[in-house]
């Protein structure tokens, strides 16, 4: 080790006599740095040496003219010689010893011996171990940035290459030039600002927008690319014209034309230009539908429909110039974008590593779901393109490809469900988890995958369905290559069948009812096979109904029956406003806790007659009619209907009692013999004295005979 | 209300004149002191005792319902209805008496199987009258026919499908008349009175006298498959292919409502003759019940796997017979369940049922009837052996009993076929609603009286006697409406407010104590009551669970 330490530092030494050295031979060429390498030198020495040749300017050998004060080894100089002075040349003895020689070796094998160095390899850094080292490492990468610290970035370098010095002072002029003119426009605008003439700044707006026009049409003309780009500016002015609410007849000049338009004739016509324009401005544009791939005619369009939305929304995000939209979306769809350079894919190694990471975390899962995706799509896209290129021939290759993507879409977006159903389910109950567990190797297959729809995805409460209706599941498998599949899934499902069987122990099992062998009648006199030839005819199409009866008449009257009991439930009242306190428009949904408020529950309805009859549907709807004949109205002494429906119960009617019992029934209060007098009724004989009223009115009137009448009838009655 | 009488429940009119009441003072008579002129005591003082079981027949108050507790003004008036009740059915049940006639019946001898006798032996063994209601009509000429009694089961109509349509008084086998209408028949069906015949025609519908004149031809119900006729709401009920139900009120021709069952062609449909709901059979095994208040079917049943051939309903309206294309007749329950009570399988499966008055059960297979019979009268008949059965010379195309006889009447390819089935009919008829033996004075007698006391068609609902409860929803309302427009409730009972009492005993403090004393009282009253609830919980939920022995796997049920 003090050997190499040693070594090294005699090296230094040796280079620093070079650096002495130099100025005294050559001509520095300015932009030459030391020459570091030897070869260089040798080079230049063999030009001179040839030049020389010719005598002209024979080089002279270098030899000492004058006296030196002091004569050392410091001093030494090698020119002529032609050969680099070196330390250890001089240290040697001029005749080798034999002893030095294995010291010597030992130290050229020290000095060949690879050492580490101390910043590191570079192969060492680069060798990234954990995924998040790796994402640095891909970032790094992207942007050139680099691994280790060098002095100069490569962007740097780029830039120093790139400019000289002239270049640089005219760059620096340009921009003098570009900011003092910035500042006299600034003033000038800040002059022209201060106008308070309003006519004049109406002419220049006016001019300004006919220049623009002008120039827009010109430009429209002679590059229609760039003219697009100035379309959408100036689309994006327009909105942002909207948004400001501009024209809204709300600002304190439109306020004083209102109150002055019923007078003024210009106030009025200014009004109504406002008004133009205001209608002008908010008239909401048919914006036509950008489909990000033109070019795949019907057959895109066919895919766009068969590709799950999740999909969909992921390409819009990234492609939309939504600045709203484009926050919202996390980071990694931003990540997803960048990587929209198909040559920059991401190694897929790296996102396997974290999938199988990512499963304790459902939501990282998803995002590496989405990117997956990403990176299909990109393929996708450069299969088309090199399919682009070969203009003719391989559509069906093209269809092939494009349909295993599709699968694969699906399966992806699949994938994403169940994850969303999983993190459910782990919220609700773990009893179902099992089952989507289960269901993941059949979606692992792609061609029943394809041959099923989409909506085959059951939902949670599809779930719960099954297992109430678990009498008639078979009934209700939608195809029969989902058979295996639900085989297995009912063992999945015990867990949970008791609670079922409770609920169904009520029930009466539909099924059952049906199915039940009947013992078969033994009938003596057994109807005679051969028949009339129409009764033969009808006989046969009774075989063909009765071979087609019953296959799905059970689910079918479910199905009406649930219907039913949802279209009879009483519904729900939302009074949520959406876009009230908070942002609304298109996909933007109320919050849940603000529809939890202005949700008023309908009060739950009694149950339901036929809660329990599973082979009946029973009407609950009121018969207005009948209702019209009943009696609605409670009479006196009853408190509860009940009460008086007790009383009305029995029928009076000679149709359901005996005459004599009809009669009684119906014999009226009062009887009547025709031809006898019926006298007047008299106040006495209903046990009233008198109206009070009229005795007030005798008694103001003439208070003293009244009473001296009223004591001649008290007189009457107490004779009586 | 019932729309139904019941039959046999009523007793023929009596001379009795309308006795004007006078209050006598009620003269206390010692029991002892009645004695007759010749001296001689009654041996049976007092009214004859009736039979409970028959009085209880006649009662129609539900006393299964606990009343809330009532004012004593109320209790008197629930008193006098319940005693009128007692009164009015203890009457009925002594008419009873009057009821003279039995229904028939057929016995086998010990271990004889009835179903083995044939028609030949049961006319051999009954009288020359009932003799000659066994006949054979043989009109093989035009078709299957389909046959219908009149009301009071004197006359019998009849159309076959290739236009025949006859009438005839088949008691004395009296012709009325015989048209052929050039265009299949596919019912025929008497109206209110034996005068009038619908005839359910390939295109429309026609109506036609019992001289065989075409009295209406009713457009408007077209391509009818079947016919039914609700006699106390004067209702022709008609299904059609184009799957209408459309009841027709033939008391002033107008059609009363159309509905659309949305189910397909209609060619299964009956009436329900206690509540006059119709019963459509559909061919995806469904039974739906229809009343033209409602633009909906009232019920759905699930009854077959396979459609629905024929429905028939009993005369109480308790049970319901349906066959369907899996081979199945099954007996169905329609007090509320609609559940299957009994289901045979039978081996070509029946095109044709039919209910008579005493609850026989008639079906039709091919060219074979079977009858079934139950234990009594009210019981549904019992599938397992059939009470009679008889073979016919063509299959079978209509069924009929003929009410108030113990006959059958059967259509078929090979013309129409009378038999005699013992205790099928009601013997004994009322007079004043279908007297089989009325003059035709007596008839427009009873028209008129029909009409006057025709019911609405809107009252047809699945429960008649709903009609007697209160209309609980507009009751709410308008209490509520009530309570609003007063601003108070009425009907709460007021905060208790002391007496004001003398002597210093009316002191603030006083006054005071005696409110918290009430207000505690009816909060204690509160905690007892709900205790009581609890405890009754509780007993319940020991009761269930002692039900069934906990298993060591319970721990497991989630």
């Amino acid at each position: 080790m003090t050997a190499n330490r040693l070594a090294e530092s005699l090296l230094a030494l040796s280079q620093q006599e070079e650096l002495v050295d130099l100025p005294k031979d050559y001509l520095l060429s300015g932009s030459e740095d030391e020459g570091d390498n030897d070869g260089e030198r040798e080079h230049q020495k063999l030009l001179e040496a040839i030049s020389s040749l010719d005598g002209k300017n024979r080089r002279k050998l270098a030899e000492r003219s004058e006296a030196s004060l002091k004569v050392s080894e410091f001093n030494v100089s090698s020119e002529g010689s032609g050969e680099k002075l070196v330390l250890a040349d001089l240290l040697e003895p001029v005749k080798t010893s034999s002893s030095l020689a294995t010291v010597k070796k030992q130290l050229n094998r020290v000095k060949s011996k690879k050492t580490v160095e101390l910043p590191l390899n570079k192969e060492e850094i680069e060798r990234a171990r954990t995924p998040l080292e790796q994402e640095i490492f891909n970032l790094l990468h992207k942007n050139k940035q680099p691994v280790a610290d060098p002095l100069l970035t490569p962007v740097e370098k780029a830039s120093l290459q790139a400019m000289s010095l002239e270049e640089a002072k005219m760059r620096r002029a340009e921009l003098q030039r570009a900011r003092a003119l910035q500042s006299y426009y600034e003033a000038k605008a800040r002059r022209e600002k201060k106008i308070k003439s309003k006519k004049y700044h109406k002419v220049v707006k006016k001019g300004k927008a006919k220049k623009a026009l002008k120039e827009f049409e010109q430009l429209r003309k002679v590059n229609p690319a760039a003219a697009l780009e100035e379309l959408e500016k100036i689309e994006k002015a327009r909105m942002m014209e909207r948004m400001s609410l501009k024209h809204q007849n709300s600002g304190k000049w439109a306020k004083s034309k209102a109150i002055m338009a019923k007078y003024d004739l210009e106030a009025r016509q200014a009004m109504q230009e406002q008004l133009a324009k205001n209608k002008e401005l908010t008239q909401k544009l048919q914006v036509a539908s950008e489909s990000e791939e033109e070019e795949g005619g019907t057959e895109e369009k066919v895919e766009e429909l068969l590709v799950p939305d999740v999909v969909n929304e992921v390409q819009m995000n990234a492609d939309g110039p939504n600045p709203w939209m484009l926050r919202s979306c996390t980071s990694d769809t931003k990540e997803a974008a960048t990587q929209e350079d198909p040559e920059q894919l991401p190694e897929p190694e790296a996102h396997e590593v974290s999938e199988s990471e990512g499963e304790d975390r459902p939501v990282a899962e998803e995002e590496i779901l989405l990117r997956e995706f990403e990176e299909r799509r990109s393929l996708r896209k450069r299969s088309e393109l090199s399919q682009d290129a070969e203009p003719a021939g391989s559509q069906e290759t093209k269809d092939s490809s494009s349909q295993e993507v599709l699968s694969e879409l699906r399966v992806l977006s699949q994938k994403l469900k169940e994850n969303d159903q999983s993190r459910k389910q782990k919220a609700s109950s773990e009893g179902t988890i099992p089952q989507v567990q289960r269901e993941e190797p059949a979606t692992e297959e792609e061609e029943p995958l394809l041959l099923q729809r989409p909506e085959r995805v059951q939902t949670l409460e599809e779930l719960e369905e099954l297992g109430k209706e678990e009498c008639f599941q078979n009934k209700e498998l939608p195809r029969p290559v989902l058979e295996g599949q639900q085989s297995e899934r009912t063992p999945n499902n015990r867990p949970d069948a008791p609670k079922e069987k409770k609920k169904k122990e009520q029930m009466i099992d539909l099924q059952n009812l049906l199915t039940t062998q009947s013992p078969s009648v033994k009938s003596l006199a057994v109807p005679t096979i051969e028949e009339l030839e129409d009764e033969e005819e009808r006989n046969q199409r009774q075989m063909i109904k009765e071979a087609f009866a019953g296959d799905d008449v059970i689910r079918d009257f479910l199905k009406e029956k649930r219907e039913a009991v949802e279209a009879s439930k009483p519904k729900d009242v939302d009074l949520t406003l959406p876009g009230w306190g908070e942002w609304g428009g298109v996909g933007l949904k109320p919050s849940a806790k603000k529809r939890r408020r202005f949700l008023i529950k309908a009060p739950e309805g009694p149950p339901r007659k036929d809660k329990n009859l599973p082979n009946v549907i029973i009407n609950e709807k009121r018969n207005i009619h009948t209702a019209a004949h009943q009696v609605r109205v409670l009479p006196y002494p009853f408190t509860h209907h009940w009460q008086f429906e007790r009383t009305i119960q029995t029928p009076i009617g000679s149709t359901w009692n005996t005459q004599r019992a009809f009669q009684k029934l119906t014999t009226p209060k009062v009887v009547t013999k025709p031809g006898h007098i019926i006298n007047p009724i008299k106040a006495e004989d209903v046990g009233y004295r008198s109206s009070s009223r009229s005795d007030l009115s005798v008694i103001q009137r003439n208070p003293k005979r009244i009473t001296t009448r009223h004591k001649k009838q008290l007189k009457k009655s107490s004779v009586d | 209300m019932e729309t139904a009488p019941k039959p046999g429940s009523d007793v023929p009119p009596k001379k009795d004149k309308l006795q004007t009441k006078r209050k006598k003072p009620r003269e206390w008579k010692n029991p002892e002191s009645q004695r007759s002129l010749s001296g001689a005591q009654d041996p049976f003082p007092g009214p004859a005792p009736v039979p409970v079981e028959v009085v209880q027949k006649f009662c129609r108050i539900d006393k299964s319902r606990k009343l809330p507790r009532s004012k004593a003004k109320t209790r008197s008036r629930l008193e006098v209805a319940e005693a009128e009740e007692e009164e009015t059915s203890i009457k009925a049940a002594r008419s009873e008496l009057l009821l003279a006639e039995e229904p028939g019946f057929l016995e086998g001898e010990d271990g004889e199987d009835t179903a083995k006798i044939c028609q030949a032996d049961i006319v051999e063994a009954v009288d020359i009258a009932s003799a000659a209601k066994h006949f054979d009509l043989n009109l093989r000429q035009f078709g299957p026919y389909r046959l219908n009694y009149s009301r009071t089961g004197r006359h019998l109509a009849f159309g076959g499908r290739r236009g025949h349509v006859a009438a005839l008084d088949w008691v004395t086998k009296k012709l009325m008349c015989e048209i052929n209408v050039m265009e299949a028949v596919r019912d025929i069906r008497f109206l209110h009175s034996e005068a009038l015949l619908a005839v359910a025609q390939n295109r429309w519908l026609h109506i036609y006298d019992n001289q065989g004149i075409e009295l209406h031809c009713i457009r408007r119900c077209d391509r009818v498959t079947r016919l039914e006729f609700l006699p106390f709401h004067f209702l022709l009920a008609t299904a059609s292919e184009t799957g209408f139900l459309t009841y027709l009120d033939v008391s002033v021709g107008k059609i009363v409502a159309a509905l659309n069952a949305r189910a397909g062609r209609l060619d299964v449909m009956s009436q329900n003759p206690y509540n006059a709901v119709i019963h459509l059979g559909h061919s995806n095994g469904t039974v739906s019940l229809w009343s033209p208040a409602m633009k909906e079917p009232l019920a759905k049943i699930l009854c077959h796997r396979g459609g629905v051939r024929a429905v028939a309903v009993d005369s109480t309206g308790t049970y319901m017979a349906t066959s369907g294309l899996d081979h199945q007749l099954k007996i169905f329950d329609l007090r509320g369940t609609y559940q299957p009570l009994s289901t045979r399988t039978l081996p070509h499966g029946a095109g044709h049922l039919a209910f008579s008055q005493r609850g026989l059960l008639v079906a039709g297979m091919g060219d074979v009837v079977n009858i079934w019979a139950g234990q009594g009268k009210a019981s549904p008949p019992s599938l397992e052996q059939p009470y009679l059965t008889h073979r016919l010379s063509g299959p079978v195309h209509g069924l009929q009993f003929c009410p108030f006889e113990d006959v059958l009447g059967v259509g078929h390819s090979g013309g129409i076929t009378s038999m005699l089935v013992p205790g099928a009919g009601e013997p004994n008829f009322d007079g004043l609603e279908s007297n089989p033996y009325r003059s035709r004075k007596q008839r427009q007698e009873w028209e008129v009286k029909a009409l006057l006391e025709k019911v609405p068609a809107e009252l047809i609902c699945l429960d008649p006697r709903a009609l007697a409860e209160v209309d609980v929803i507009s009751l709410e309302q308008g209490k509520k409406e009530r309570i609003e427009r007063l601003g108070y409730d009425p009907e709460a009972k007021a905060p208790f407010q002391p007496k004001p009492k003398q002597k210093g005993r009316s002191s603030t403090a006083s006054l005071v104590k005696r409110k918290r004393k009430v207000m505690d009282e009816e909060h204690r009253d509160k905690v007892r009551q709900s205790l009581q609830q609890q405890q009754q919980q509780q007993k319940e939920a020991k009761a269930k669970s002692t039900g069934a022995r906990p298993s060591a796997l319970d721990r497991f049920v989630r």
